[in-house]
């Protein structure tokens, strides 16, 4: 029971005043960025990183910038649902299967037990995962010290190969949009060789294309230029939580405890796969309903399914945190962004983590536990002061968000170029939102892009340049042979729906 | 989703199928430079260095050339996405209402620095798009400029690019609060 022992020393580090503080003021600002359009946990984070940089070189200071991010995080995970139940507007894609049940609900005067029931779940999913990652995340590090950079480099490909097979978009559309971010990835000085690449004589783009300036564009005013667009009018519900309907709601959850752990298992399993909250909370409300007795009930307003989509969001948002702690993998683009933070404090995200960075890992891992219960608390206290802030006209807030966006993209690196840079990739994640191309798998390249490059090149140096070294030993062949398969679902699943439905025609005049 | 969808009501004035066969043609692009980089670097193997410069970016180039060839095709071909409506004329001209300005907003914190141009910025918008009378905006941009001013300078210590108004501006202000021992 090492990890016990880990976990207290990790609420030793967690339990300082300061750092409490930063936990709530973390909490709170990711629920305000959760409810406002524009404003998600990937670029809500993104903006605030640049923040981080001084705190982090303080002793001590970078697990207090990770208390700080992860819990806007969480905030951002529990604001989504407000959104969702009150006003009919998922604030990020996960929380879309919490409208189908939870606006109704609100609609018909429920909305105190449609957001009790969203928080709780969203606490108990989020509390399971991160059980999960307490006791499982060592063992994957442990196992993944024996990694060498062919295993590395799979495991990247496998990561992106299953972008192709999970994600909801036409495959060459998701593979188009990760070439796009390994080519952006690609651009400015090389870091095997130091030469410059891409470049075209501009400066300004010696750099690169940081990261933090391509989320901010795509997901911030990309966002807002939708939006207004669409001439968005809030209509909302008037909501205030009572202790009452609290401890009354919770009652009748109970009952729903099967529904419950059903989300936070398939969240957990989902979640550590990137991409994988949204169909998390998609397949956990399907099968809420399938399991259901009263399965008609569905989409009109029944408990369950609210319980059911948000415990799996928010489990597998939790758990996407193992692969990045773990592996220097991100499960989502908000941890994609988390993990951008760890490298440019100076950590190296993987598993030597566990062993040379002890306290802020199991910091970490402590202010998951804590961090949730004081969302919840807040949640629960504040939702009218929530809700409150999308009565604001957008009017106000869209130009308010533009200039916090063009503030954060320069912060990046503190270059003018990031101005113009922020409001192409605005442009790009307007259209590739509206055209399907997934934004996910663009970041993540990006982030993930020199990392890979160098696993890929250090792996063709050791084998001469052959290919063969992906499928020299049996653990990196497991794995680069099941990223292949994924790669290939597409098509794989295709020709088995097909091989079936000719059966089924050969077997139909019997 | 239901209070999202609808917008802006119009004639069509961009299908899906053209918009997604002028990304495929803009991706190209994006591949043919990336390529065309690759082999001026030097996509193959060196003594001692192992793969050059370009040999990643090369295969991503393809790869990015090889999807987006594929996605033109589909596009070409894809009846269904000729009668889906990319975007209305309407809809295109509230876009380019809050892009232009954008754009001119950041090409005056150039000029003029963050905090007066985003004042402006935030002033000329509720005008624009919310029809507050302009003093109102005017206030709200102040105070808005202000909100940040704290947050960044003040608190976390990140200096903002400022001009010729806003820079003389700062030192007094932030001279003020330190007066009043308010950091």
């Amino acid at each position: 029971m090492e990890e016990i022992a880990s976990l207290l020393s990790g609420f030793g580090v967690v339990l300082t005043p300061f750092n409490i503080l930063l936990m709530l003021v973390g909490i709170v600002l990711g629920v305000v960025i959760g409810v406002l359009p524009g404003l998600g946990g990937a670029n809500g984070v993104a903006i605030l990183l640049p923040l981080t940089f001084s705190l982090a070189q303080l002793p001590g200071g970078k697990t207090s910038a990770i208390i700080l991010l992860s819990c806007i995080y969480w905030g951002a995970l529990f604001g989504g649902a407000i959104t969702s139940i009150l006003f009919n507007i998922p604030g990020e894609p996960w929380s879309v299967a919490t409208t189908f049940d939870g606006h109704p609900m609100a609609r018909q005067g429920r909305a105190d037990q449609a957001l009790t029931a969203a928080f709780t779940s969203s606490f108990v999913g989020a509390l399971l995962a991160v059980i999960v990652i307490t006791f499982f995340a060592p063992l994957v590090a442990r196992f993944a010290l024996s990694f060498d950079t062919p295993e590395l480099f799979a495991v990247q490909f496998l990561t992106f190969a299953s972008f192709v097979g999970v994600d909801r978009a036409p495959p060459f559309k998701t593979i188009a949009a990760m070439a796009l971010g390994f080519a952006l990835a690609s651009a400015g000085f090389d870091s095997v060789t130091g030469t410059l690449r891409m470049t075209f004589g501009f400066n300004d783009l010696v750099n690169g294309f940081p990261f933090l300036v391509a989320v901010i564009g795509l997901f911030g005013i990309g966002e807002i230029l939708r939006t207004m667009e669409q001439g968005l009018a809030f209509r909302g519900v008037h909501a205030k939580i009572n202790p009452k309907a609290v401890i009354q709601t919770w009652g009748r959850l109970v009952r729903h405890w099967s529904t419950a752990l059903m989300g936070s298992f398939i969240g957990c399993w989902m979640g550590i796969k990137p991409g994988g909250a949204t169909p998390a909370s998609f397949m956990s409300y399907g099968l809420a309903r399938r399991f259901a007795k009263n399965p008609e009930a569905f989409g009109k307003g029944e408990i369950r399914g609210v319980v059911a989509p948000e415990t799996a969001a928010h489990a597998a948002g939790t758990t996407a945190l193992l692969p990045m702690l773990t592996l220097g993998i991100p499960g989502s683009p908000t941890a994609a962004v988390l993990l951008g933070g760890l490298l440019i404090w100076g950590l190296q995200p993987g598993p030597l983590l566990f062993i040379e960075q002890k306290d802020f890992v199991w910091g970490l891992i402590a202010s998951m536990y804590l961090g949730n219960v004081v969302g919840l608390l807040i949640v629960l206290t504040c939702v009218p002061l929530f809700a409150a802030i999308l009565r604001i006209p957008f009017s106000i807030i869209a130009p308010a968000i533009m200039i916090l966006c063009a503030i954060g993209a320069y912060t990046a690196n503190n270059a003018m170029f990031n101005l113009w840079m922020v409001v192409m990739f605005g442009v790009i994640g307007y259209v590739f939102v509206k055209l399907d191309y997934p934004l996910a798998p663009l970041v993540l390249a990006l982030v993930l892009g020199d990392k890979a490059e160098e696993a890929f090149r250090q792996s063709m140096l050791k084998s001469q340049g052959s290919l063969s070294i992906f499928w020299s030993n049996w653990l990196v062949g497991i794995i680069m042979s099941l990223g292949v398969l994924l790669l290939f679902w597409p098509i794989i699943s295709r020709a088995i729906a097909l091989a079936r439905g000719r059966t089924r025609v050969a077997d139909a005049p019997t | 989703m239901s209070d999202r969808e609808g917008g802006p009501e119009g004639p069509r004035l961009i299908s899906v199928r053209t918009m997604d066969i002028v990304v495929a043609l803009m991706m190209l692009g994006a591949a043919a430079i990336v390529i065309s980089d690759s082999l001026r670097l030097g996509m193959g193997w060196q003594e001692l260095v192992g793969p050059q410069s370009g040999y990643f970016p090369f295969y991503i180039g393809l790869i990015l050339a090889g999807a987006s060839a594929i996605n033109l095709l589909r596009a070409v071909f894809d009846t269904r996405g000729a009668q889906k409506t990319f975007t209305t004329k309407p809809a295109v001209l509230q876009v380019l209402a809050v892009l232009i300005p954008l754009v001119i907003y950041v090409a005056a914190v150039y000029y003029i620095g963050t905090y007066v141009a985003s004042a402006i910025y935030m002033a000329l918008f509720m005008w624009y798009f919310g029809k507050y009378a302009i003093w109102r905006g005017a206030l709200v941009g102040l105070a808005v400029s202000f909100a940040f001013f704290l947050m960044f300078e003040i608190w976390f210590l990140v200096p903002l690019p400022k001009g010729p108004i806003d820079d003389p501006l700062v030192p007094i202000i932030s001279g003020f609060l330190r007066s009043l021992g308010l950091y």
